[in-house]
C-alpha cells in the first residue's frame, strides 16, 4: 500500500466539504495591512482570528529592535543552543521573562509548541504519571507521548474530577505532573486555578501552568491567570508562547524549582532544534516591555471582547462559557460552521474554523480573536457581519 | 474481588452502545475506530467513562494496542486484576 493511501479519505472529505470556495485552513494573505487588516482573496479583511491579542505586531520599539539585530547579528544563529552557543539576546530574554514572573530560572524555546514538548518530555519519562485536562492543547499531548510517561485525563476544568484521579493513583499521585491552561483556546474559558492548586497541594503533586492565550490578557501585569489568581508561585512551571501577545514566535518555561535548568540537557526538542533568529528574540524583549505596562491594552482589549460577546449572544448564537477574547460560536455541524466562515469571509471579516476532533463535544467552532488594535468601527463591523448571518 | 471478563465486556457494550448507532452491529470484533467510526477523542472520553464505571485508573497510553471491541476490555480485565 502506498504511504499516501491513508491521506485518501482525507482528501476525499476535504473535497466534498470544501468545493471550491477558499480554503478556511489556509486562507492566502495576501498582504498585510495592520495588526488587525489584511487583503485575503483579494478582498480587504478585518483579521479576527489571528491572536495577536495585544497588536503589537507593528509597534515601532518590536519593528526597531529587530531592525538593528538582524543588522548587527544576522538572520538566524544556523543551529541549536547546545551546539551553536546562547546568543546575549538569547540569555538576556531569559533574565527578562525570569523577572517578569519573579521566578529564578526561564528557558527560551524556538516555538510555543517545541516548549510544550521539551518541557513535558524533559520532566517525566516512562516512570511517571502525567494528569491533564481532557482538552488540553496538541502540544500537550504530544509533549505527554513523547515523554513515555502514563497519561491520565481528567474532565475539563473540574477541579473535583482531577481530585477523584489523583486519589485513584495512590501513592503515585505525589511524582505526578497536572497540567492544565490558563484561558482554553477552543472555548475561551479559564482553568478554575485556585480549586486546582488546592487539589495538587492535597496529593503533593506538581502542576504546569500553560499560558499561551492568558499572557499579555489577564493580571495586572499581564501576567496571564497565575497572576489574576494571586497563585504564581503555586505553579511549579509555567509555560507560553511569544507568537501571540509578544507578537513573534517562540515560547518559554519560568521556574522556581533549580532543576529547570537540566531540562536544557535532557529534553530533545530542545537540544536538537536551532535557537530563536536574533530578530525574533530582540522584538520579543520590547513586546515583553510593553506587556509588563499594557495595561491600557488590556483594557482596550476586553472592552472589545466583552462588546462582542455581548452582541453575539444577543444575535442567538451559542458561545463560550464566558466573555474572553478567544469567543467561539457553537455550531452543530461542520456545513453550517463553514457557511458561517463563508460569510464571513464575504463579509470581510477572517475567523478561525476548528472542526471536530480539535473541538470539545464534537461541535464545530467559528473562533473569533479580538485584538486591542481593533478600532470600534471595525468591532462594529464584525457585529454587523454575525448579526447578517444568524 | 476480581471481575471477570465477561462482566467487563458487558459494561463496554453498554457504554459504546450510547455512543454509537443503532444499527453499528457492536459485538466483541467490532474495531472501534475503523467499524464504528469512534475518532479519537471519543475513545479517550470512553475511556474516562470506563475509568469511572470499574474505579480505576487506566492511562490512556495503554491503549496503543487496542484496536477492538474485545482488545479493550481484555485490557480493562488485566488493569483490575492485576494492576497494570
Amino acid at each position: 500500500m502506498s504511504l499516501f493511501a491513508k491521506f485518501q479519505p482525507l482528501v476525499q472529505d476535504r473535497h466534498s466539504l470544501l468545493g471550491e470556495g477558499v480554503d478556511p485552513f489556509g486562507a492566502p494573505i495576501e498582504e498585510i495591512y495592520s495588526p488587525t487588516e489584511a487583503r485575503i482573496n483579494g478582498r480587504r479583511t478585518i483579521l479576527a482570528g489571528t491572536n495577536n491579542y495585544l497588536g503589537l505586531t507593528f509597534d515601532k520599539e518590536c519593528l526597531d529592535a529587530a531592525h538593528a539585530a538582524l543588522d548587527e547579528l544576522g538572520t538566524g544563529t544556523t543551529g541549536s543552543r547546545m551546539a551553536n552557543g546562547s546568543f546575549s539576546g538569547h540569555r538576556a530574554l531569559e533574565r527578562e521573562i525570569a523577572a517578569f514572573y519573579e521566578c529564578d530560572k526561564a528557558i527560551v524555546f524556538t516555538t510555543g509548541y517545541q516548549a510544550n514538548l521539551a518541557v513535558i518530555s524533559g520532566l517525566a519519562n516512562n516512570e511517571d504519571t502525567i494528569v491533564i485536562d481532557a482538552d488540553s492543547h496538541a502540544s500537550i499531548y504530544d509533549g505527554c507521548r513523547l515523554s513515555g510517561a502514563d497519561v491520565v485525563r481528567f474532565r475539563h476544568n473540574n477541579p473535583d474530577d482531577l481530585h477523584k484521579r489523583l486519589k485513584r493513583l495512590g501513592e503515585r499521585a505525589a511524582n505526578t505532573l497536572v497540567i492544565i491552561e490558563g484561558i482554553y483556546s477552543m472555548l475561551g474559558d479559564k482553568a478554575r486555578i485556585r480549586e486546582f492548586v488546592e487539589v495538587k497541594n492535597a496529593h503533593q503533586a506538581m502542576l504546569l501552568v500553560d499560558e499561551a492565550h492568558s499572557l499579555g490578557v489577564l493580571g495586572e501585569r499581564g501576567r496571564g491567570l497565575v497572576e489574576e489568581a494571586g497563585v504564581i508561585n503555586e505553579a511549579d512551571f509555567i509555560v507560553g508562547t511569544f507568537s501571540k501577545s509578544l507578537a513573534s514566535t517562540g515560547g518559554y518555561c519560568v521556574s522556581n524549582h533549580p532543576q529547570l535548568d537540566l531540562i536544557r540537557y535532557a529534553s530533545r526538542p530542545y537540544i536538537f532544534t536551532a535557537s530563536p533568529c536574533p530578530s525574533v528574540i530582540a522584538s520579543t524583549r520590547e513586546a515583553l516591555k510593553r506587556v509588563e505596562n499594557g495595561a491600557d491594552l488590556r483594557a482596550r482589549l476586553w472592552r472589545h471582547a466583552r462588546r462582542l460577546y455581548r452582541h453575539l449572544l444577543d444575535a442567538g448564537y451559542e458561545l463560550g462559557p464566558e466573555p474572553c477574547p478567544v469567543i467561539a460560536a457553537l455550531l452543530d455541524t461542520r456545513e453550517q460552521a463553514l457557511a458561517l466562515w463563508r460569510g464571513l469571509h464575504e463579509h470581510g471579516v477572517y475567523v478561525n474554523l476548528i472542526f471536530p476532533p480539535a473541538t470539545p463535544d464534537g461541535k464545530s467552532l467559528v473562533r473569533i480573536s479580538v485584538c486591542a488594535a481593533h478600532t470600534d468601527e471595525q468591532i462594529d463591523k464584525i457585529c454587523e457581519a454575525f448579526s447578517a448571518l444568524s | 474481588m476480581t471481575t471477570s471478563y465477561e462482566e467487563i465486556l458487558e459494561k463496554v457494550i453498554t457504554e459504546l452502545s450510547a455512543l454509537t448507532a443503532p444499527d453499528a452491529g457492536l459485538t466483541e470484533d467490532s474495531e472501534l475506530v475503523t467499524e464504528l467510526g469512534l475518532d479519537s477523542f471519543k475513545v479517550l472520553d470512553l475511556l474516562m467513562d470506563i475509568e469511572d464505571e470499574f474505579d480505576i485508573s487506566m492511562p490512556v497510553n495503554l491503549l496503543a494496542d487496542v484496536h477492538t471491541v474485545k482488545d479493550l476490555a481484555e485490557r480493562i480485565h488485566t488493569v483490575i486484576n492485576t494492576g497494570t
